[in-house]
């Protein structure tokens, strides 16, 4: 990485209005895209967009945040805040992407799950976590893909997965920073030193080993990005299908197996 | 020997004296006198949190515990401020290592693997090693083929351990889900509070889901949807009762009952 931004700058691009969101990603690297609607239970939810077409002639499953342009639009999508209803329909569509044995790709960008009265009668914790339980078990390749704000439980309820890749200037983080400082200090005008303190940039998961591949952004037009996470894509999708079964889901039990293993001293 | 002479051989007198005080209604007991009594207090019937040890005692048949991975300490793994100083203070305040109690035991005579979290320790937060060590229990009862009974309480994912503290919830989703492929029961009991990325995971993946009456339980916090929506929340929102009601909870079962009703299920799911 060229530049080396402070953490809140990286949070504030990845939150920009300008910033291209999941929809976008599908509409310029998945061909013939034809959306999915509805979770079959309840509703389908605007915030997240979901369906089939080809990367590059590839079958592929694609599954979105998208908070939307216009005001109407981003009424309509909630802006970006997934309902359980949304966590629900992915999960239904990685099962049908599994029965024909196709990848998923999913667009995480999302300032986190919908903290409404709603989401809550409606079970969100427990649609976040029947997707992340199903997900270890799911046999086609998931390729997760951080675009904008990861945040928390609703964006992880995308990132089971066998590759992650994120965005130079996106973020992936437990809490948002401004929710941090208002907890930990009480004051939410701290959020930069807590998206510090979170270590929440592209660059810092990359150290980490929790994600496999950052695209660059500096200096890029979107289109650049997208045909650089295109072929990104793309590669890892081919890598994941070589592999049985077996292989596969053993690889993605252990991509978060080893995430904070721990000694035991005894 | 009577009682007051056995614990005092065992320096526990002044501790059982220790007097506590009801949240609820500020009835002053004893602490002998919840204990007792379930950790419930006697005026007004309120449900006090329990430590792992109380649980245990409530729970798992005597002296059959045998605790795992219980010498696991948490680092400072992204050099968070404050938080070293924040450990040693839990350590010291609630004489836990971390915020879970693993181990085997039996509950009316079925062997188990069990999981229980303190809110003593920080809130009972998810950390790497809270989540290391119930993926371990996951993994060993996998192995054994032992059915896991596990008590949560906790404010969910540990902020000080960043997207740590976030990834344990797919890595403990994993150990349940291969515990479940192989056709072992998990029993998962909510007791309050549960709530955040606890809930968003392995409390709500059990094969039967239990909950503590008047248990809070839910994923986004009151405050944060009260300001966001404007709205002002419904009575018993995000209680046991609402998530019965809502058809999230199989069970809402009182402290007293709770042992044989879990016993009951071990031994109507035993193979």
């Amino acid at each position: 990485m060229a530049v080396l931004k402070p953490s809140y700058e990286r949070v504030k691009a990845a939150r920009s209005n300008d910033r291209p969101m999941g929809g976008y990603y599908i509409k310029h690297m998945i061909d013939d895209f034809i959306e999915l609607h509805g979770d079959r239970r309840f509703g389908d939810d605007g915030a997240i967009v979901a369906g089939v077409g080809y990367l590059d002639g590839i079958p592929v499953t694609a599954i979105a945040m998208e908070r939307g342009d216009s005001i109407e639009e981003r009424m309509r999508r909630n802006f970006g805040c997934p309902s359980p209803e949304g966590y629900r329909k992915a999960l239904r569509l990685m099962k049908e992407a599994e029965k024909f044995h196709r990848p998923i790709i999913c667009f995480i960008g999302s300032s986190g799950a919908n903290p409404g009265i709603e989401a809550e009668e409606r079970g969100q914790g427990e649609a976040i976590a029947e997707n992340l339980v199903e997900m270890m078990g799911i046999k086609s390749p998931i390729i997760s893909v951080v675009v904008g704000e990861g945040g928390s439980g609703g964006a992880l309820a995308l990132g089971v997965c066998d590759t992650a890749i994120m965005l130079e200037n996106s973020v992936y983080s437990v809490i948002s920073p401004e929710g941090c400082a208002s907890i930990l200090w009480k004051d939410s005008a701290k959020a930069p030193e807590a998206a510090d303190a979170l270590k929440l940039t592209a660059d810092d998961l990359y150290k980490f080993g929790i994600v496999e591949y950052v695209i660059e952004e500096e200096n890029r037009t979107s289109e650049e990005i997208c045909s650089a996470l295109k072929r990104c894509v793309k590669d890892e999708i081919i890598a994941k299908k070589a592999l049985s079964v077996d292989e596969l889901l053993d690889g993605r039990y252990n991509k978060f197996r080893k995430i904070g293993n721990c000694e035991d001293n005894q | 020997m009577n009682v007051k002479e056995v614990l005092g051989n065992l320096g526990l007198l002044e501790y059982f004296a220790e007097k506590r005080t009801c949240k609820k209604c500020g009835a002053e007991e004893n602490y002998s006198v919840f204990k007792n009594n379930n950790m419930i207090c006697p005026s007004c019937g309120a449900y006090m949190r329990m430590t792992a040890d109380e649980r245990i005692d409530l729970i798992v048949d005597k002296d059959t515990f045998i605790e795992t991975n219980a010498s696991m300490e948490s680092k400072n793994i992204i050099a968070f401020p404050e938080y070293t100083a924040k450990l040693k203070k839990a350590k010291k305040d609630s004489s836990l290592k971390e915020a879970v109690v693993c181990g085997t035991g039996t509950i009316g005579g079925q062997k188990c693997a069990i999981f229980v979290m303190d809110s003593s320790f920080m809130m009972g937060s998810m950390g790497t090693v809270v989540g290391e060590k119930i993926t371990r229990l996951f993994e060993m009862a996998t192995e054994n083929n032992l059915p896991v009974v596990g008590f949560t309480t906790s404010g969910g994912a540990r902020m000080q351990e960043g997207i740590y503290s976030l990834m344990q919830m797919a890595k403990v989703s994993g150990a349940v889900h291969r515990h479940s492929e192989a056709g072992n029961l998990y029993i998962a009991v909510l007791t309050d509070p549960t709530t955040g990325g606890i809930t968003a995971s392995f409390a709500m993946q059990g094969d039967i889901t239990i909950a503590e009456p008047k248990a809070l339980i839910g994923f986004a916090g009151q405050r944060v949807i009260e300001q966001t929506t404007g709205e002002k929340l419904p009575k018993g929102f995000q209680r046991a009762e609402f998530l019965l009601e809502h058809g999230f909870v199989d069970i809402i079962e009182e402290r007293g009952r709770l042992k044989y009703t879990i016993a009951r299920l071990l031994e109507l799911h035993s193979r």
